[in-house]
């Protein structure tokens, strides 16, 4: 068996440097996802270039406006009260990845590239009209997650490129991300759904995650529900929107059958999940006039 | 990559002392290195994908399972196992807690949560049920039902407040 080659690069202009000859390169970050495959001998790389040396994909910057997550940030550092302030529910999201062991390794950038239906930050970053920062040596250039994520477990990234960053715009409302497993911790979502209210733009936006092969924005029930709440006071007026809300957003879903749970289950849940989301962002029921 | 190399091999610092590896293939795990490389024993392997917890050790102070580490990535790093937290005779107060109250069946989940426990009294000298229950998530033991294990965190947790007080 040839040995494998491990570089260990200090910089992204080293790690692009690294990247640019052509041969084949097996990015490791936090290993959450490639050292299983490695355990179990599905992957056997012949050459990995390990990103966790490197300071600047470690640290997160804002502006105020913008949230700007080096790739090689783990869900532990997400859960920051700093992070929290600004991006609640990518605090969420991270808090209910695996364990505080896989927390402490596991990376943003390694979600995003993995692209699993089940990562469980890119709906919120879905939700959040997120854009992810990709870098060469020939610079650096920004997708939108969209653009990003094209399918299950597929990328637009380049065998020339790595995740550098992601961009969060800072949203003044609240945010939700609630998720269905078979228990709280060490669970993968069997679906769920991010929830965030930008209070400033007049936004309501949803993104589901494992409801389909990449996140899905339930943009019929993001216009719907506008009409629906009452931005100013956190409200809605009407019981019957959490109802009629949980529906427009089920219906968005494109669930599958796996070993997980059935389509069904998951459309059922992204409904009822989405109808939470909605009564906690919006929790003042203002009294009906007699 | 300085300091890898396929046929001189690397070295590591495991629980303070300068070790080196040499003949393995870069692709194995930490966890695999310290068993089968180092002789460090301590450190389980069960389902070798981050599920169990049964290999916890602290990489820079970081707790993980050392199944998902890639050892020729930890060249630089200060890597801590169960073997240094205490000796046959000279256990620790964690490791005593739980002889004390029971909290060993099979034991072989046991160094990961030992590994686990000192890292959560490290952050957290007093947690309450629900902080132990989720810091503990992540270590998985199929005898015990969790209960004396709680009890020997609570344990360590009353005697360490205890002897604070008495210090002078």
């Amino acid at each position: 068996m040839g040995n494998v080659t491990v570089h260990q690069p200090r910089s992204v202009t080293d790690a692009t440097r690294l990247l640019s000859d052509g041969a084949p390169a097996t990015l490791l970050a936090g290993g959450t996802d490639l050292m299983v495959g490695i355990n179990a001998g599905r992957i056997r790389p012949e050459r990995i270039v390990h990103l966790g040396g490197i300071d600047e994909l470690r640290t997160w910057t804002t502006d105020g406006s913008h949230v700007v997550i080096g790739a090689g940030v783990t869900y532990g550092q997400m859960l920051d009260d700093d992070v929290a302030g600004l991006c609640p529910g990518l605090a969420q999201a991270s808090r209910t990845v695996g364990s505080p062991q896989i927390r402490n390794a596991g990376t943003i950038g390694g979600n995003l590239a993995t692209a699993s239906p089940a990562g469980d930050t890119l709906p919120v970053l879905a939700a959040l009209d997120a854009t992810v920062q990709l870098a060469s040596i020939n610079g650096t250039r920004t997708v939108t997650l969209s653009d990003f994520i094209t399918g299950p477990k597929q990328t637009a990234l380049r065998n020339d490129e790595l995740i550098r960053s992601v961009t969060i715009p800072v949203a003044s409302g609240p945010q939700e991300y609630l998720k269905v497993g078979v228990r709280n911790a060490m669970v993968i979502a069997l679906c769920s759904v991010a929830l965030t209210v930008d209070l400033e733009a007049g936004r309501v936006a949803v993104a589901l995650g494992a409801a389909g092969p990449v996140p899905i924005r339930a943009t019929v029930a993001e216009d719907w529900v506008l009409s629906h709440v009452d931005l100013s006071s956190n409200s809605i007026a009407d019981p019957r929107t959490l109802e009629t809300f949980g529906s427009m957003v089920a219906d968005a879903a494109r669930p599958i059958d796996d070993h997980r749970g059935s389509a069904a289950y998951r459309r059922h849940a992204i409904g009822v999940l989405a109808r939470r989301a909605l009564a906690r962002a919006f929790p003042a029921r203002p009294a009906v006039a007699a | 990559m300085s300091g890898v190399d396929p046929v001189l091999g690397y070295a590591l610092e495991v629980n303070g002392t300068r070790r080196h590896v040499t003949g393995s293939w870069l692709g194995e795990s930490l966890l695999d290195v310290l068993r089968d490389r180092l002789g460090l024993s301590g450190a389980k392997g069960a389902c070798e994908q981050g599920e169990c917890g049964s290999c916890s050790v602290l990489v820079d102070g970081e707790l993980v399972c050392s199944c998902l580490v890639l050892a020729a990535a930890t060249v630089g790093s200060k890597i801590l196992t169960v073997e240094s937290f205490g000796q046959p005779g000279e256990l620790s107060d964690v490791q005593q807690a739980f002889v004390d109250c029971g909290a060993v069946q099979c034991g072989f989940c046991t160094p990961g949560l030992i590994v686990t426990v000192h890292d959560l009294l490290d952050d957290d000298p007093d947690p309450d049920e629900s902080a132990i229950r989720e810091a503990l998530a992540g270590n998985l033991c199929r005898c015990t039902g969790y209960g004396r294990i709680i009890d020997a965190v609570n344990q360590v947790s009353i005697r360490r407040r205890g002897d604070a007080a008495v210090t002078p």
